[in-house]
């Protein structure tokens, strides 16, 4: 099976300021599973971008199936067999399925589209997936993000792919969704087509990869590494350039949560279709974990507790106050804030520096008559960077520079800057790299033991375990089990997802 | 991270109570920086280029009459650029400012008005033309309709109620104190750019050192953002639309100052060049980004081909070619600078 199908050699991409790409080789066999791992701004986005003729090397040589060729845009890397499935899919969610997977290739009869044609062609490509039950007449804006993913597959196979890039696949799907992620891609393997995969996740790395590059710095600091065989110890140790430390901080029995007064009473709170009869609390000092599927109403439960979506029963009381239902205002005046799932749609101000993001929320306090005491705002929004030690230290930066780490410090810096009290985090780590998430989880923990309560949504079920001290776990919009973190593990958390038994 | 970084991180209290003792680097200019700049600069690397010509090709050009009526060309439609920014970096778009101005200019002027005198009139303008912002900011906010279908509307219907209050007859200003907002001079300058002078810094101070001002670039940078942060996005975009209505009655005021009649066919097309100067000034479409400096560089460079053009006696159908094509022209380049910028 494995004859080397693409074979890339010294390549090196520099924009103005920044080298991207450094000297990076990658060698890709056919029928492979790759795994191309490195810690954001290793430059696998822009590795990518280079293989979908996206971007130009400045240097290094490309060779594909032996000969020399060069990725001068899009339609060449296209033409000759390189597909890229993106994070954000690009298809249109107008167009049907069939439209989308021959969009820009269409069969058609002197400009007309045979549009029966491409529907029969179309099932052909899902059924070959093993997904025959997605109907080409859809239009791709009503599917699930699952089977978005598969209708970009169909196209790439539709171009007669070899060679398929799937930047973070798994970061849109649900669990069980993975698996059948993990079987479509099994199945394109077994037809000769290699596959590069990029995960944060190293367990799905174990399951579905052959063999590991890894990048650091633009750089490629491994290669042929199996994916099986290499311990995850040295596997971080490449991205990083660091050993590994526990993930997880230590609970503090000192703040020990049930010498902290109450803080958020969430009782009987519902959404039609959403969730129905929530009820918890959360004290000062303490983590409080909700474990979910996607689905099952987890973001929902968090929007609706800080006022962005109303409840139609139930309340939230903040330190004994009762809050009116769906006001942001008020749940952020009365000390509660939101680091929310999507950080660049719902959370940044793209234009705006990082200085004027972190202050947003709090920036009443560098007022006086409306006049923003512009030094003052500066000097808080520096101390409070620093003290994160967010990257890039200069806060006159624009915000989007940042990588999906210091997102997120820049974000939980906005309410460290309000004096939040109860603070909402919705995947604080999604997008975010193994070293930097360790740093999230230290955050995290300081952030409690210094009074604040924490209420904390994941899909990682790892990450709820470790990082709470008191877990929900969520089925179908219902609490199914309260307990303390230490008294469950993952196997019964997922055995809790797929049987709701409240054992 | 090693134990004692942690032990600095938080908590939030401690680091506040510090905040004096931070360093400062150079000083906040965070908004004027990169991509910005660089538009200012080429923006005045355009008007260099422009006076060049104008002094190359015609003899009066550099006459100080010649440059305070370039001023004073320029001061009408810069007023109303200065609210078309704040609505744009919002990220909306207002298009009913002309009819805004008709409708305060006639109301200002009928003969019920003008027994109030010069206070009454300038009130009038004042409260009608912000009425009509508030309607275009509610409709907007709080209705949840697209600025553009609403401020068509109002484009129609301000208009046409301007047409019904006036019978469609210009109304002469008879009262001594209006007419003499246009002839007016301090140090041989025209009342009318102190005006537009004055309308500036209060923008610029509103826009660059208010709460309200950060917060309308949130809002159009990332409206959902700005909401989960606790800002009443809402208000702001109202507040934006009055604040255009506002400029409205400036402009209203200074025009028919000038003209010494209240007409419900003043303001035509007055939009579209707000709007051209306000792109041609760097500020971004969608919303977010924008500077109130280029908006005015960008009405000057306009007034003063409009002017080197008369200057030259040629016709204004070849103005506007030329009008057209410098908007093109300087959009292509401003999307070369944003690209160099973002890498």
């Amino acid at each position: 099976m494995s004859t080397t199908l693409l074979q890339m050699r010294g390549i090196v991409k520099t924009f103005p300021g920044v080298r991207a790409l450094d000297g990076v080789d990658l060698e890709v066999r056919t029928g492979e599973v790759h795994c191309l791992l490195g810690q954001n701004g290793a430059g696998k986005s822009t590795l990518i971008k280079v293989l979908a003729g996206a971007q130009r090397p400045d240097e290094g040589t490309i060779e594909w199936g032996g000969n020399t060729v060069s990725l001068r845009s899009p339609a060449a890397a296209m033409k000759l067999g390189i597909a890229t499935i993106y994070q954000e899919l690009d298809l249109v969610d107008g167009l049907s399925v069939a439209e989308n997977i021959f969009l820009g290739h269409e069969p058609t009869t002197v400009g007309f589209a045979r549009r029966a044609e491409m529907r029969r062609n179309a099932r052909r490509l899902l059924e070959r997936l093993g997904h025959g039950e997605i109907d080409p007449a859809r239009e791709v804006g009503e599917l699930s993000s699952a089977s978005k993913q598969l209708v970009s597959m169909a196209r790439a196979l539709s171009l007669d792919a070899r060679l398929i890039v799937m930047d973070e696949p798994s970061a849109v799907l649900a669990h069980d969704e993975i698996s059948g992620l993990f079987r479509v891609i099994e199945e394109l393997t077994r037809q000769g087509i290699a596959i590069v995969y990029i995960s944060h996740r190293l367990d799905e790395i174990r399951e579905i990869g052959d063999r590991i590059t890894v990048l650091k710095d633009g750089r490629t600091v491994a290669e042929d590494l199996p994916a099986a065989g290499t311990p995850t110890e040295r596997v971080v140790s490449l991205m990083t350039g660091r050993s590994m430390v526990s993930a997880f901080p230590e609970r503090n029995p000192v703040s020990a949560p049930d010498r902290q007064s109450e803080l958020l009473r969430v009782a009987e709170l519902s959404r039609t279709g959403e969730f129905e009869d929530i009820s918890f609390t959360v004290r000062g000092g303490e983590i409080v974990g909700i474990a979910g599927l996607v689905g099952s109403g987890r973001s929902e439960i968090l929007q609706t507790v800080y006022g962005a979506r109303k409840p139609r029963d139930g309340g939230v009381e903040l330190d004994g106050g009762r809050l009116p239902p769906g006001n942001v205002r008020a749940a952020v005046r009365a000390g509660m804030g939101l680091a929310p799932e999507e950080r660049k749609s719902q959370a940044l101000v793209p234009y705006e520096s990082i200085a004027h993001n972190v202050s947003l929320a709090a920036l009443g306090r560098y007022t006086r008559l409306g006049w923003v005491d512009r030094t003052g705002e500066q000097a808080a929004a520096e101390e409070v960077t620093t003290a994160l030690r967010l990257q890039p230290s200069d806060t006159k930066q624009p915000v989007r520079v940042l990588s999906g780490g210091n997102q997120q410090k820049a974000v939980v810096a906005r309410w460290l800057l309000t004096d939040c009290r109860v603070l909402l985090l919705d995947e604080p780590t999604r997008g975010v790299d193994v070293g930097a998430k360790a740093e999230i989880y230290a955050l995290v923990r300081e952030l409690a033991d210094s009074g604040v309560g924490v209420l904390l949504v994941s899909s990682e079920i790892p990450e709820v375990l470790g990082l709470s001290d008191r877990v929900l776990v969520l089925r179908e919009g219902r609490i199914v089990r309260e307990s303390p973190a230490h008294e469950v593990d993952e196997a019964e958390v997922l055995d809790l997802f797929i049987e709701g038994s409240a054992a | 991270m090693t134990e004692q970084s942690q032990a600095d991180t938080v908590p939030a209290s401690e680091s506040r109570s510090a905040t004096a003792a931070a360093p400062r680097t150079r000083s906040a200019r965070a908004r004027f920086s990169d991509g910005n700049q660089r538009q200012i600069l080429g923006l005045l690397g355009v008007l260099v280029i422009l006076i060049a010509v104008g002094s190359f090709t015609t003899d009066n050009f550099f006459e100080v009459s010649n440059l305070v009526l370039l001023l004073s060309q320029a001061s009408i439609i810069g007023v109303l650029s200065i609210g078309m920014t704040f609505v744009i970096i919002s990220g909306g778009i207002d298009l009913s400012v002309g009819a805004i101005i008709a409708l305060a200019s006639v109301w200002a002027t009928t003969g019920a008005t003008q027994e109030f005198g010069l206070w009454g009139m300038l009130f009038t303008a004042l409260v009608v033309a912000g009425v009509c912002g508030l309607i275009n900011g509610v409709l907007i906010a709080y209705g949840g309709l697209v600025s553009l279908i609403v401020t068509i509307a109002g484009l129609a219907s301000y208009r046409g109620m301007a047409t019904l209050i006036s019978g469609g007859q210009p109304q002469v200003v008879r009262v001594d104190g209006f007419g003499a907002i246009a002839t007016t001079e301090f140090l041989g300058i025209p009342l009318l750019v102190y005006m537009f002078a004055a309308t500036v810094v209060v923008g610029w101070l509103l826009l660059n050192r208010t709460t309200f001002g950060r917060h309308v670039f949130a809002v159009g940078g990332n409206a959902e953002a700005a909401r989960l942060a606790g800002i009443d996005v809402r208000r702001t975009r109202t507040i934006v639309f009055v604040l255009s209505g506002l400029c409205c009655a400036v402009a209203a005021i200074m025009l028919t100052a000038r003209t010494a009649t209240g007409a419900s066919t003043h303001g035509n097309l007055y939009e579209l060049d707000a709007i051209a100067a306000v792109i041609l000034g760097g500020t971004l479409l969608s919303g977010g980004r924008g500077t109130l400096i280029g908006s005015i560089l960008g009405v000057v460079v306009f007034t003063t081909v409009n002017n080197i053009f008369v200057l030259n006696n040629l016709s204004t159908p070849i103005q506007q070619i030329a009008k057209g094509v410098i908007i093109v022209i300087a959009v292509l380049l401003q999307r070369r600078a944003n690209k160099e910028s973002t890498g």
